[in-house]
Parts: C-alpha cells; structure tokens; sequence
C-alpha cells in the first residue's frame, strides 16, 4: 500500500505535517470538559427525586455530553490532527491467476470420480431428507393445515347479546345514529368471531336479500365486528346528520376505510374489502332481549386461500 | 510505550499488516457518504437502549391487573407485556428516557437508509464490482422494516394489536400457503397463542438484529474490500485511483463525533419529543379499534397501498384464492424490493455496460436511469402519501374518498410524467454543458487566433 504521491523518497513521514493550531487545541479540551460537566449532570438529575420534568432534563443533559463530545472530535479532525488528501490505487477487480488455480482444485480434486451423477444425486437426497427432518419440528408451531379454527364463531340460534361486562342487550335500548358492540354471553372476548356491531336503522330503509327477511327485527342488524378485509375492529359508524343530501349509514374500519352498508346486509361501499361484512341473524326475546338467531352469514374475519366464505362454524 | 504494544499485538496476533491497512484505509470526502455512517450510529444506540429495555420488558400475554403510577389506568386488566411497558416508562427512571431514544433511534436508523439508498441508486454506486453490497444493503432494509414493526407490535397495546391485525390478514392471504403461514406463526387464530408473543420478542431482540448486524458486518467487508466509489471531484481521482482522506488520523476523529451527534440528537429527541405515548393507546382488545393511532412512519407506504386496491378478491364461486390484503401488503413490497435488487442486472443487461466502475455518475449523465429512478421513487412516494390521506380528512377536511380515487389515478399518471420530465431535464442539463463547453473552446481559439495574429503583426513590424 503505497499513500506516498508517486516519485517522493520512501522515508519521509507517513503521515503529513497538520495545522499548528493551540488554540483549537484549547477549545477542543473545553468542549471536553463541557462534555464531563453535562455528564455530571445527567447523574444529578437520575439521582435526585422524581420531579416531572426529570424524564426531559436527563435526555437534554446526555444528549448535551454527547454532543459536547461530537464538537471536540470534529474540532480535533479539523483544526488540530492532520487531514492530508491521500491516493492510492484501486484494488484489482479479479485475481485470475488464484481464479484458475481454485477452480483447478475443485476440478482436479473430482477428477478420480467415475461415479459423479450417483454421488451427486445421493447427497441431493441426503441434503434434502435431512433438511426436511429438521423442518419437521416446526410443525409444531400451530395447527397446520387445520383451518377449521378459522371458521370457528361462538354464535348460536338463542346465544344472548351481552355488552363488554355481560349485561343483556334489550331491544328497547338500540337506539338510532349509534353503534353498539355486542358479545355472546358466556364466551371469551378474544375470538375473531365473538364481537359484534349492533345498531338501529329506518326498518323502511331495509335493503336486505330476501333470504335474510327476519334477521332485523324492528329495524335492528348485527354484523361481526371483525373486518373481512385485514381484522381490524369495524370502529366507525358513519352517520348522516342531514339526511337525504348525504350518503346513508355506514360501517366503518379505522385501518383501511372498508365502509358498509348495514341497510343492504353489509354490501362494501368504499375501500378495500373484498367481500361483505358478516352478518348475524338476530331475534328478540319475550323479555325484549336481543338473541342470535343462528350463525353469520359468510365466514368471519379475512380471507385466505380455499376459505369457503359461505360456511361459518 | 507505542512501539511496545504495537510489537506485543504483532507478536501474539499477528494483526499488525492489517491494522497498518485499516488506518490509512481511504475515504472519499463527500457528505452523502455520512448517510450510511449514520445508520451504523443509529443501530449501536438501537442496540445499547435495546439491551437496557430487555431488562425491564416481560414478553407474557400472562392478565394481570395494573397498580402502576398512571392513575388514569390503574384497576385495568392487561398482559404483562403491556404492564410491564407502562411501568418502564412511568416507574423505572430513565426508563422513558430509553424506550423513546430507542423508538427515535429505530425512525432514524431506516430514514438513514433509505436515503443511504437513494444516494447509491443515483450515483450509479451499485454498478459492478459492488452489486452484492447493494443487494446486501437491500436486505438489511426489509430486515429492519420487519423488526422495527415487530418492536412496537410486543407492547401488546392497541396500536400494537392493530397493527398485528393487519399483519395476520396480509400474512392469511398469501396465495396456497397464508392460513398454514398464519397458523404456523400465530399458534392458532388471531390474536394467537400465548407463545406467540414471545416468538415476536425472540425474533425482535436476537433472530433479526443478529441477522442485521451480520449483513452490517458482510456490507462492511465488501466496502473495505472493493473501497469506496467516488465522485469525479478531484482532479487526481481516476477509475483506478482513490483519492480521499486516510481512515486515522483524519476520519476516526470525524467519524466517531458523527456517532456523538447522531446519540446527541436521538437522546435529546428521546428527552423532549413524545414518540408512541403506549399509556395513551390502552391495552389491545380484539374488539377494538382506534382512529388516528398512526404506525412508524417507515410502515406509511404499506398502509397506503392496502387502502388504495380498490375492493376486489380473486374468487371461484364461494371460494376465495386471493384475498385483497395480499396485493397491497404483500405483492406490492416484494415488487418494490423485487425492482431494486434486480435493477443492478437488469442495467448490466439492457444498458450493455458490464466494465467495472470506482467513479460514481452524476444523475444527469445517466438521463434513463435517473427518470426511472425518479419515476419508481415517486410512485412509492405517491402511495405513502396516499396512507395518509384520513389524516388529511381530518386536518383539511379533504374528502376522503375523493382522495383515494385522486391517488388511484394519480400513483399511475404521476410516474409516467415523472418520467419524461426527468429525462428531459437531464439531457437538456448535459445539453447546456455541452454548449458551454463548446462555448469555452470556441472563445479560446479565438483569442489564440487573436493572439497569432498579433504576433504575427508584430513580425511584421518588427524589421520596419
């Protein structure tokens, strides 16, 4: 490696004479000395008593020493330590003596080999076989290849609605222009298909599929809560505030903005969703509860590959 | 005192030719070349605050009920991941402190590399002999995107479970293997076994930063050994000749007070500006969802593009075979990191230039490369944009619709006229060089003309 410009004596210093400069040199150590002060301080603040502003004096005092220290360092590059230009030549890009020489090893290592495609196809095999064993293991993880889980809802004809502390819903109380989240009484508040969003509309606007005539009594629709296009929580309700001149009621994902139409069983307005959100039957009871009335309509949740979206469980 | 440890070192290690190496390796003075230096600082301090917060952080689904400092929360049932997160930032000291200055840390680690990024892909720097240090490059982007979402996903707050929702759904809707890939990772249905909270946390705190640190260490390796490109700036410099400052004693000092600054500025923003106020968010429940809880700003383009594909899935009859989530959020990144990987060979392949380069290009001098480059770069960008257009709604009053219809149309008519205008405006750049240097060369001849004739003038007046 030669950093000597060409032509120039071989025992000269390696590195170039740099900028004579006490007085940087000065400032650099107080920068240093800034450095340790703010240091201090930041054990200071850490020490003393919660106070609120504590959080942000420790940050502003180690960032403080930090920086103290970046100024001296670039001062200490600039001012006081040589920075000569320097060139030197670019490395070979290939090397083709070694190039030929390991691609002779390889070859002239194989040469004595009569029997190359049966050892090659052998230790394919074995490479193969042995990787698979240990992917094996991985099985494991979760229930491969069982998607029934996937369709699984705690939803069943006669299943209470029951509010997030497991108080039953009456009918009387589903009002207009607000949504409701609702769960099946008895069952946990984790599974994909327990949560759903009730609410109220016009029974005169109902725009349902004849074979869903009934699923709202008085006017009142239940749709799973989980959005089919990625399972985020269906969170908004889009609600007109003056009437005709605005779009109608909708259901709204905060994620993706998929919006439904509760009045046409789900149908996707706007965004990404591929497919309706989910309806669920519902009934009303002697005491004026609100029951389930069977299963959804379509599988909960997203999408994969193969899902029969017509089949909850 | 010098020459002895030299010699001890040498003795035992025989380290001594490389260290002589090492210190007057030589670096090409340039600012762009920081961006890279930059992202290194920002994962030494990921990984210093990273170990601080394994120390306090219990990866558990585990309920529990909080009795922490946060009044507002307390009574609440939660896992213990999220308690114990809470407790980090409202009852260690410094606690805060380290979680922030690490969740900086991680915005500023990817927004160094992307610009890193931007710079080689202009400069022409992935050309041969340095395709693989692109490639590798590439790598450790995607690698960080993954980790960085893992990171906030563990919390186990709100924001966290969203954004594992959305997760679980691009993941179910990969073709054939996605409810066999969701299964296999969440340990069941959304929102998943217990385990798989600590999966997330093995895979955030050692399977992906030990996988970075690695592809760090091979980028690394093959910058040192193929050295630095460099910018035609100085007038030595030549494809065969590096000219630039020696690694010590010029560099080291400049470089490791880059590292200072890059701490000095992620420690004060982890001191005074909030990031991801977890208390704020509560604790996930599959039944929940928030408006306005935002990700990290390097996730931006992937919402983006699950909310402009317009409604459809790939169905046969009752049947789906390709849900929606998996053309924005899965297709559409592997076709961005599908393009930039394979842009160094597509450009060996059609732009007929297979030699070796050192010096870097300038984006004019490359009008095709650069308009793609631009074109490719603002389509990304437009879908970005296009992610955070419900907050446009809310702080313009913008129609929401109105705007994802706007970026339907515009993530395609943009980058086409990104294009042309790109490309025109290179050549026309090197155009007017050209007439300035033809300009320059004209006056000289003619003042060597003038100059010739006056000699000759003064010939002939000289034997008068």
């Amino acid at each position: 490696m030669t950093t000597s410009p060409d032509g120039e004596p071989e025992s000269r210093d390696i590195v170039a004479a740099g900028p004579e400069s006490p007085r940087s040199e000065v400032t650099v150590a107080a920068l240093l000395v800034g450095a340790a002060v703010s240091a201090i301080a930041f054990i200071g603040v850490y020490s003393v008593e919660k106070f609120s502003t504590q959080h942000e004096l420790m940050g502003l005092t180690l960032a403080a020493s930090f920086a103290f220290v970046a100024a001296a360092l670039i001062l200490l590059g600039e001012r006081v330590l040589p920075s000569e230009e320097v060139a030197e030549d670019y490395p070979e890009v290939a090397a083709p003596q070694e190039e030929e020489e390991v691609a002779k090893v390889m070859e002239e290592s194989a040469a004595g080999i009569t029997r190359k495609r049966l050892l090659v196809g052998a230790g394919g095999t074995a490479g193969g076989a042995i990787g698979l064993a240990a992917l094996t293991p991985a099985l494991s993880l979760g229930p491969w290849f069982e998607v029934a889980p996937l369709y699984r809802t705690p939803w069943r004809a006669g299943r209470r609605l029951v509010d997030d502390e497991g108080k039953p819903y009456k009918a009387e109380e589903i009002e207009q222009e607000t949504f409701y989240t609702a769960f099946p009484e008895g069952s946990s508040h984790r599974n994909l298909g327990a949560s759903i969003v009730v609410v109220r509309v016009d029974p005169a606007a109902l725009m349902l599929p004849p074979e869903r005539a009934g699923w709202a009594p008085e006017g009142i629709l239940a749709f799973s809560k989980i959005c089919p296009h990625a399972a985020c929580a269906v969170a908004l309700y889009r609600k007109p505030t003056y009437g005709p001149t605005q779009p109608g009621p909708a259901l709204v994902c905060p994620c993706h903005y998929s919006t439904f139409d509760p009045g046409k069983g789900g149908e996707v307005l706007f965004g990404p969703a591929g497919r309706p959100l989910p309806q669920l039957p519902l009934t009303v009871d002697a005491a004026g509860e609100m029951r389930a009335g069977g299963n959804f309509s379509d599988a909960i949740g997203p999408s994969w590959w193969g899902i029969d979206m017509e089949q909850p469980h | 005192m010098i020459r002895q440890t030299v010699h001890f070192l040498d003795s035992r290690t025989g380290a001594v030719p490389f260290m002589r190496k090492s210190l007057r390796y030589i670096f090409p003075d340039h600012w762009s070349f920081l961006l890279g230096e930059i992202a290194l600082y920002a994962f030494i301090v990921l990984v210093g605050t990273g170990v601080y917060l394994t120390l306090f952080f219990e990866p558990s689904f585990a309920e529990t009920t909080y009795t922490g400092s946060y009044k507002p929360m307390q009574g609440l049932t939660m896992s213990e991941a999220y308690r114990s997160a809470l407790d980090l930032s409202f009852d260690v000291t410094s606690g805060l402190l380290m979680r922030q200055a690490h969740h900086w840390a991680s915005n500023i680690f990817v927004a160094a590399i992307v610009l890193h990024l931007l710079r080689v892909f202009f400069t022409g720097g992935f050309r041969k002999p340095r395709e693989l240090t692109w490639a590798l490059g590439l790598m450790m982007l995607f690698a960080s995107l993954l980790e960085g979402y893992l990171g906030y996903s563990m919390i186990d707050d709100l924001l966290s479970g969203i954004g594992l929702a959305i997760g679980y759904g691009v993941v179910l809707s990969v073709p054939v293997v996605g409810a066999d890939l969701a299964l296999g990772l969440w340990g069941g249905p959304f929102p998943g076994d217990a385990a798989w909270e600590s999966r997330m946390y093995v895979a955030h705190v050692f399977l992906l930063p030990i996988l970075i640190g690695i592809l760090m260490a091979a980028h690394l390796a093959l910058v040192a050994s193929r050295h630095h490109a460099q910018f035609k700036s100085a007038k030595r410099a030549t494809e065969r000749k590096l000219v630039g400052m020696p690694a010590y004693p010029a560099q080291v000092p400049r470089s490791i007070g880059l590292l200072f600054a890059t701490a000095a500025l992620i420690f004060l923003l982890g001191g005074l500006v909030q990031i991801n106020p977890i208390w704020q968010w509560g604790p996930f429940e599959v039944a929940q969802g928030t408006n306005g809880a935002q990700p990290d700003w390097y996730l931006g383009w992937l919402i983006g593009s699950l909310r402009l594909v317009p409604g459809f899935d790939v169905t046969i009859a009752d049947y789906n075979l390709i849900p929606n989530p998996f053309w924005g959020g899965a297709l559409f990144p592997i076709i961005v990191m599908a393009v930039l990987g394979a842009w160094p060979w597509l450009e060996r392949r059609f732009g007929g230039d297979s030699h070796s380069h050192n010096i870097l290009d300038r984006p004019r001098d490359v009008p095709v490369r650069t308009a793609f480059g631009v074109a490719f770069f603002t389509w990304v960008a437009l879908i970005f944009i296009a992610g955070s257009a419900d907050r446009a709604t809310v702080f313009f009053g913008l129609d929401y619709e109105a705007q994802v219809i706007f970026f339907r149309v515009a993530v395609i008519v943009i980058p086409l006229v990104a294009f042309f205008t790109t490309r025109r405006i290179c050549r026309e750049l090197k155009r007017s060089e050209e007439i300035g240097f033809d300009q320059e060369r004209a006056e000289e001849e003619a003042e060597e003309e003038e100059e010739a004739q006056e000699a000759e003038r003064e010939k002939e007046a000289a034997p008068a």
